[in-house]
């Protein structure tokens, strides 16, 4: 690697300025404010705070409601990203089967990426509102007993769908990008000793996209926890009852909805802790088992 | 092991011809190899014995079977690419017992097999490597290893030495070699390296814009070689070929000289092939012509000297002893050998 060395020691200080400056004031500070906030209880008219100590922590941890949202978002995130990744992968395969067309197709699949979440929700909402929704008639002449504003789980499918299909989109994109950068000739030395295409694809295919699975997985975890907010919020508002109120969800809920800001604090510093313990343990664990050509 | 079959092989990308039926049998155990210049189609010709590309129309067999329309899995033949097409994520092992897992191998079968082939192309020390921490030459030796642990009835090789530095090739060239010898399989290579051509082959198809040229033998190519074009592809330096004339026993030479050459049986315009070796030089003018030296390339064995032919702009390469000394604008007086002349037609190409 080339060493770049500056005459003077404040140039590259103001070069890295502008980065520098968004992530203190955007990341750091707010991070700052929640660790603050988190230690302290404030009166309901937000005139003043007392110190509490760990006090809130433990009320958090006490709250069934809370445990309920820890299990609600677990479930909620592995399906998103297991189906987000699962789906898209195997779109992408599809695609490179594509002769005519192909960059077409690909453009017509990111499209749904540049909808916004509230819009994306929105319209699966609509689609799938018991009363008046195009597919949720179907469903019902199925003999589904569909109805996400009443039951918890047709809730949680909902909004799982929408959230997936959202992701899919992105998770597309850099799944085309890695098959193609594995070389066609290795396939062709697979079909010569006499691999089917299924098992070149689990032995060959699947391994050599161990980087891009694996970053897509850290991003798909992280978008589930985190930028899925807005489905929820636009498809169901946690509910019904609280049987889709993510941790991130409850966060928002309690503190700019109820105004317990202590408590709300005190979530959102367990949430940065799981994430980064999450995301520390991908790496521990599952990079090792990556293959990096 | 088996016979490759080839009759009226044809090619076409979107009605492009690129392949213009190729006809030849390739006997059990011999080593045919496919050369000529980049875009001639030979990578293509090879692919479609391979099963990788479609046939357009004609029938390959290999042993008793057409296998137009068997998958490459299917047609019992193994492949060496140019870029070796290692599997990255795998160790040596794992790359060369893959096909033999595949084909459901018992384990002590497949270790014996790897075994068997890692002594012979010594890579025993490497076999729980990955491909990454291989040098090239060791890599190539691993993608011959995995053609070789599937004794497939026929063995095809893509300009395998290509991406070797140049004392590697010749290596690997006499090792390639050498274990043709002690497996006896049917194998066809590809290359656009002459040497290698030379040197490996029982057999040569010499290929141009996706026509077969001439198929023999390597001495039968480099001494009578079928058209201008093999002519002027094989051997190094190229020929010397040119326009002259034939008439009553002599050739007229660019620059209006005239030589005469004993039981010339050739008359009118042709093109003469003359090889920089063939070349005699003689001390003095008499059945001669003057060659005008421009430059000497002294390469220590033996030296070439380029020239042209004295009032013309034809250019002649010529080959001069190692000790000579001979030197830019140096006059030589050359005469013709009149057993080793090469007559092509102006016309067509063909040998005359």
């Amino acid at each position: 690697m080339r060493r770049t060395v500056f005459p003077h020691k404040v140039l590259p200080w103001l070069l890295l300025a502008p980065q520098l400056a968004i992530t203190l004031i955007f990341f750091y500070w707010p991070a700052a404010q929640a660790f603050r906030q988190s230690v302290l209880k404030e009166d309901p008219f937000g005139l003043s705070s007392t110190f509490v100590g760990l006090a809130n922590f433990r009320k958090v941890l006490s709250d069934p409601n809370y445990l309920n949202a820890v299990q609600v978002t677990v479930v909620f995130s592995l399906l998103v990203a297991f189906s987000a990744l699962a789906i898209a992968l195997f779109l992408a395969v599809q695609a490179e089967k594509i002769i005519r067309g192909k960059g077409f197709y690909r453009t017509l699949m990111i499209w749904p990426y540049a909808v916004a979440p509230a819009i994306a929700g929105m319209l699966w909402l609509f689609m799938f509102n018991p009363s008046f929704g195009t597919l949720a008639w179907p469903l019902r002449q199925l003999g589904i007993d569909w109805n996400p504003l009443l039951d918890g789980d047709d809730a949680m499918a909902l909004v799982v769908a929408a959230a997936t299909w959202k992701q899919i989109s992105y998770n597309f994109l850099f799944f085309v990008a890695g098959l193609q950068a594995i070389p066609k000739s290795l396939l062709e030395a697979a079909a010569i000793d006499g691999a089917s295409r299924r098992h070149a694809f689990w032995t060959i295919v699947f391994p050599l996209l161990a980087p891009t699975t694996f970053f897509l997985l850290v991003v798909n975890t992280v978008y589930a926890l985190f930028d899925t907010f807005g489905i929820i919020h636009a498809v169901t508002g946690g509910g019904p009852g609280k049987s889709t109120e993510t941790l991130v969800y409850k966060v928002y809920n309690d503190g700019f909805v109820n105004l317990i800001m202590g408590d709300s604090a005190a979530q959102s510093v367990i949430l940065m802790v799981i994430v980064i313990t999450l995301t520390a343990f991908q790496f521990r664990f599952i990079e090792r088992r990556v293959h990096y050509g | 092991m088996a016979r490759i079959q080839l009759q009226d092989v044809r090619k076409s990308y979107a009605g492009q011809q690129v392949i213009h039926g190729i006809t030849t049998d390739i006997a059990d155990g011999e080593f045919v190899v496919i050369v000529g210049p980049s875009g001639c189609g030979k990578s293509t010709l090879l692919r479609m014995v391979a099963g990788l590309e479609d046939i357009t129309s004609g029938t390959i067999s290999i042993g008793d079977r057409v296998v137009n329309g068997l998958e490459p899995r299917a047609r019992d033949i193994a492949m060496v690419f140019q870029n070796y097409a290692l599997y990255p994520h795998m160790t040596v092992r794992e790359n060369m017992a893959y096909g033999l897992k595949i084909a459901r191998m018992s384990k002590a079968d497949i270790d014996a097999a790897v075994a068997k082939a890692a002594a012979m192309l010594e890579l025993e020390p490497y076999l729980d490597r990955k491909p990454r921490a291989l040098s090239g030459g060791q890599r190539q030796r691993v993608a011959m290893g995995r053609a070789l642990v599937r004794e497939p009835a026929a063995f095809l090789l893509d300009e395998p030495l290509s991406n070797l530095d140049a004392k590697l090739r010749v290596q690997m060239r006499l090792q390639i070699r050498d274990l043709h010898q002690r497996t006896g399989q049917t194998t066809l290579y590809v290359t656009h390296d002459q040497v290698e051509a030379m040197t490996l082959a029982d057999r040569l198809i010499v290929m141009e814009k996706g026509v077969a040229q001439q198929i023999a033998t390597p001495h039968e190519v480099y001494t009578t070689p079928a058209t201008e074009f093999v002519a002027g592809f094989i051997g190094s330096p190229a020929m010397n070929i040119f326009d002259a004339r034939c008439e009553d026993g002599a050739v007229l030479l660019p620059g209006g000289h005239r030589v005469t050459v004993a039981d010339q049986a050739v008359s009118g315009d042709v093109r003469l092939g003359l090889r920089p070796e063939d070349i005699e030089i003689q001390p003095e003018a008499g059945n001669t012509f003057p060659i005008v030296l421009r430059s000497v390339e002294w390469l220590g064995a033996d030296a070439f000297g380029y020239g042209v032919i004295e009032n013309s702009d034809t250019q002649v390469t010529l080959r001069l002893a190692g000790n000579t000394h001979a030197a830019r604008g140096d006059r030589l007086h050359v005469a013709l050998p009149g057993d080793r002349l090469h007559f092509f037609s102006p016309q067509d190409g063909r040998r005359i």
